[in-house]
């Protein structure tokens, strides 16, 4: 495998970014109340990914080291406010359908932390393939909540009905108690593959230390000399 | 004037408690959870940040991207006063009162990611909030952060005791457990105010 096509299989499968490295649960939780918001989340993301990483991965050797969080801070922002402004222009459905989450999308910790523990360290394509690999699992992720959630808490799918009317639908699954009991079933499904074939690594979130996780746990300077 | 405020905080903190239902702050709800004593100081060190930063964002708003037709850039405007001001907080801790700085200081720079900081400031706005009504919604939002984490780390506490089927270990069983908290958060919702 080239090491392009395996940054994808790594952001995809190997550290997918919500359920493996368990970042940006906020949007994960909030927006997947259906498949299609899920999946415009999900896009949403993924291009603000690609194109921060692109654009820190080509400025790691201008910006300098003390204050590289400020500057990735302002890159960000200032791509989610064209992300912003665009979905108000042309998809003011799904704008007003994910809210407040789509400013939000500066705060989430898949953007800093592929920054932090990747982007500034390689050279652009690579940066580039990264930023497509996690958006692509991100919004995979998101989408097949989303589809769970949709499926059992209003009978749909992509917004068209599939279970018959003479059964209900379990409402709790598209209110707040559904999306983190999803999640924890997913999760726990996921270990118990692991553990049948014996691999170790159960699935560990990052402890609230977002800019600094990468798979191989927290690298925050501030918990190593005082563990929290 | 009194009563409406007071409606605020209670809306904020348990009706639509910020991380049970609104989902902002996850990452932190989750990750710094373990233990209670810990919590809590994670918990006044929010209450702290969201109550000045909702202030300086709304004044910020009000004063001066509103005059200058400049409302579309609040999110970068408004996670850079975020990111200036726990740095601001930080250094003053570490000069005038060491102790604090030893017991919160080091959750301030978790604070500038967590989404409900900006999330607190970004939803005042939409409501059209002024000054007094913005700092208010921001200190109950940050009294319903503080009480759910620490409700929390109290039940994970206990669950460090159990015996937990081995994949529900970690992070399902967590999850679980705040998808029991949301159920009983949802009561609040009832309330006729």
């Amino acid at each position: 495998m080239n090491k392009y096509a395996e940054r994808i299989y790594n952001g995809v499968v190997k550290e997918n970014p919500s359920l493996i490295l368990m970042l940006g649960m906020c949007p994960t939780l909030a927006v997947t109340t259906s498949a299609v918001n899920g999946i415009g989340m999900g896009l949403s993301t993924l291009a603000v990914l690609i194109f921060s990483n692109l654009i820190i991965s080509f400025m790691r050797k201008i910006i300098p080291d003390q204050v590289r969080l400020p500057a990735y801070i302002v890159i960000v922002a200032s791509l989610v406010t064209v992300v912003d402004l665009l979905l108000q222009a042309y998809a003011p459905d799904l704008y007003a359908a994910l809210g407040i989450y789509i400013p939000l999308i500066v705060v989430n910790c898949i953007i800093l932390g592929r920054a932090e523990a990747y982007a500034n360290k390689v050279e652009p394509g690579l940066a580039l393939f990264d930023g497509l690999g996690m958006g692509l699992g991100f919004t995979i992720a998101l989408t097949l909540i989303g589809m769970i959630r949709e499926l059992l808490g209003s009978g749909k799918l992509f917004g068209f009905s599939i279970l018959p009317d003479s059964v209900s639908p379990i409402a709790i699954f598209v209110k707040a108690p559904g999306a983190f009991l999803v999640i924890a079933l997913i999760i726990a499904v996921m270990n118990a593959l692991h553990i049948k074939n014996n691999s170790a690594d159960l699935v560990k979130g990052c402890d609230g230390c977002c800019n600094h996780c990468s798979k191989s746990g927290c690298q925050n300077e501030y918990k190593e000399d005082k563990p929290v | 004037m009194n009563t409406s405020l007071l409606l605020i905080i209670i809306t904020t903190a348990l009706v639509n408690n910020v991380v049970l239902s609104q989902f902002l702050g996850i990452c932190s709800f989750l990750g710094v959870s373990k233990q209670i004593k810990t919590s809590l100081s994670l918990g006044v060190a929010v209450i702290f940040v969201i109550t000045l930063s909702s202030g300086v964002a709304s004044l910020l708003y009000d004063f001066l991207l509103v005059p200058l037709h400049l409302e579309y850039l609040e999110t970068i405007v408004f996670i850079l006063v975020i990111a200036a001001l726990v740095q601001i907080v930080e250094m003053f801790l570490k000069k005038t009162s060491p102790a604090i700085y030893n017991a919160l200081g080091i959750y301030l720079p978790l604070i500038t990611t967590n989404c409900a900081v900006l999330g607190v400031a970004l939803t005042n706005v939409q409501d059209g909030y002024n000054f007094i009504q913005s700092v208010t919604a921001g200190f109950g939002t940050a009294v319903g952060y503080t009480i759910s984490i620490v409700l929390l780390a109290g039940i994970r506490e206990r669950i460090d005791e159990a015996s937990v089927p081995l994949p529900f270990r970690g992070a399902p069983v967590v999850l679980l457990s705040a998808a029991l908290m949301s159920i009983a958060f949802m009561g609040f919702a009832g309330l006729s105010l």
